[in-house]
């Protein structure tokens, strides 16, 4: 066996679906149009499957800072946030993300994965524990790889197994970092927060939030799950992402822990990578100021998502345990007849994520279809019509 | 505190009704070669195997763990230290 046979049986998956006509792994977006079309294959699409969760993409706004920027500082940074990456539009966007949490410590990474990556890697040491849910994204179970601490997972939020495991770890539960998300990117469920948070401090461990899919969605002020349930003051990290409701990338934590503005200086994933572009940081400063605005955006997109999954809930469809922006349709087991489905979809002019086990969290595929602030009813009356056509053609409802 | 030779034994008392009837098994028996396990399914038997000995199995010893026999030594460890 050498070097590359043990990429033959990926290839073979690949080429399978070669054979299928349709890869749902790569599809080329040909021309954006805007937070909710596209031109796909030639043809005109309605985007359900984005993470667009407000819309800002496009906004005139968060464009015109971006272009400012380019033309004041420039395309790239050409180095660390330790050299010479560190401009004053990063501090400033620091402090923002400090001021919108309440929190005196803020660090911006260069993406969403990378700040999983900082805090995992770097926070937990050698004789310290990560008890991780165990739905929890890839960027956490690759944090988690990258550290020296022991790994333990917990039931998908199952605050009793938790309960459990931080008890069998006795006095090392003070060790220990809890790991969550705000809202879970495949069936798009919140964590127990509440009670999470119960929970940690009754065996004095930390707590860390992944608010990547809650924020700018979940809170009065967007600011995510634990503001939703009232406990931002008993989170220890709160970890997000430019890349979904702030409409570009980059990733970012606050912290009331001082140990947070020290991680710059022994966190890999913060030192050895170049630093957002001035048109990232510029453009996110303008979404966050809109997302701190944005109440009707918020209400917007919950109204969508009401009307897409109450949609898709009349028309017999299997979804995910409960309304969220987020909204997994269940398919079966049999990858062959999900893309069929899938396909069907994109022909007819609908854009979701077709997801496949081991990334789904049992053995079904399903459509994952996220909602955004930007969709039209008339748009989402339309994605409903073409999901009654295809699952009624597919024998699904 | 249990031996390594009861450990065994309990796990493969968890074990047998994962898997078909007629297959046998022991303690060299692979957990994905031979019992065919795929990921998600050797994530749910440790689920089960953790509830059972009432101990937390760390992901970063997995990637040791191949046979039943490995996995046994694991949960030992584990009483062990506990």
């Amino acid at each position: 066996m050498n070097l590359l046979d043990k990429f033959t049986p990926l290839q073979q998956a690949r080429d399978q679906l070669k054979a299928l006509g349709a890869d749902p792994f790569n599809v080329v977006v040909e021309k954006i149009l805007s937070p909710t079309e596209a031109i796909v294959n030639g043809h005109r699409v309605i985007l359900a499957g984005t993470n667009n969760y407000l819309g800002l993409t496009f906004h005139p706004e968060c464009i015109e800072a971006a272009v400012r920027a380019i033309r004041e500082e420039g395309c790239g940074t050409t180095g660390s946030r330790m050299a010479n990456g560190n401009y004053a539009d990063h501090q400033a966007l620091e402090r923002d993300f400090a001021d919108f949490y309440g929190k005196p410590y803020s660090v911006v990474f260069s993406a969403g994965y990378l700040a999983n990556l900082a805090l995992l890697s770097t926070l937990p040491g050698a004789d310290d524990v990560i008890l991780i849910d165990a739905d929890c994204h890839a960027s956490i179970y690759d944090g988690c790889k990258m550290s020296a601490a022991e790994v333990i997972r917990f039931r998908h939020n199952d605050v009793a197994d938790l309960d459990k495991r931080l008890r069998r770890l006795k006095d090392r539960a003070r060790r220990t970092l809890v790991v969550v998300e705000g809202i879970y990117s495949m069936f798009g469920d919140p964590a127990p927060l509440r009670e999470i948070v119960e929970v940690k401090d009754e065996h004095g461990a930390y707590l860390m939030v992944d608010e990547a899919h809650s924020l700018g969605v979940l809170g009065d002020l967007g600011r995510g799950l634990a503001e939703a349930e009232g406990v931002d003051d008993r989170v220890d990290f709160i970890v997000g992402t430019f890349s979904k409701s702030l409409g570009a990338i980059g990733g970012y934590c606050v912290s009331p822990h001082q140990a947070l503005d020290t991680l710059r200086y022994a966190a890999r994933p913060y030192i050895f990578t170049a630093s957002s572009s001035p048109a990232q940081i510029a453009s996110t400063r303008v979404a966050l100021r809109l997302l701190r605005e944005g109440r009707d955006l918020r209400q917007r997109l919950w109204a969508n998502a009401e009307r897409f999954y109450r949609g898709l809930e009349a028309l017999g469809c299997t979804l995910g345990p409960q309304l969220s922006p987020v909204v997994p349709v269940i398919l079966g087991e049999s990858r062959e007849a999900s893309l069929a489905v899938w396909k069907e979809l994109l022909e007819r002019g609908v854009y979701v994520n077709l997801v496949m086990p081991p990334a789904t969290p049992d053995h079904r595929c399903l459509l994952r279809c996220s909602m955004s602030a930007a969709h039209t009813p008339q748009q989402i009356d339309t994605l409903l019509d073409v999901f009654a056509q295809v699952f009624a053609a597919h024998g699904l409802t | 505190m249990k031996t390594y030779q009861q450990v065994l034994e309990e796990l493969l008392q968890t074990i047998r009704p994962l898997v078909p009837q007629t297959m046998a098994i022991d303690e060299d028996t692979e957990l994905v070669g031979s019992l065919g396990l795929d990921s998600m399914k050797v994530m749910n038997l440790l689920q089960e195997v953790e509830d059972h000995f009432d101990v937390s199995i760390p992901l970063n010893v997995l990637p040791d763990v191949r046979t039943v026999g490995d996995l046994a030594r694991k949960i030992h460890e584990q009483l062990q230290a506990s």
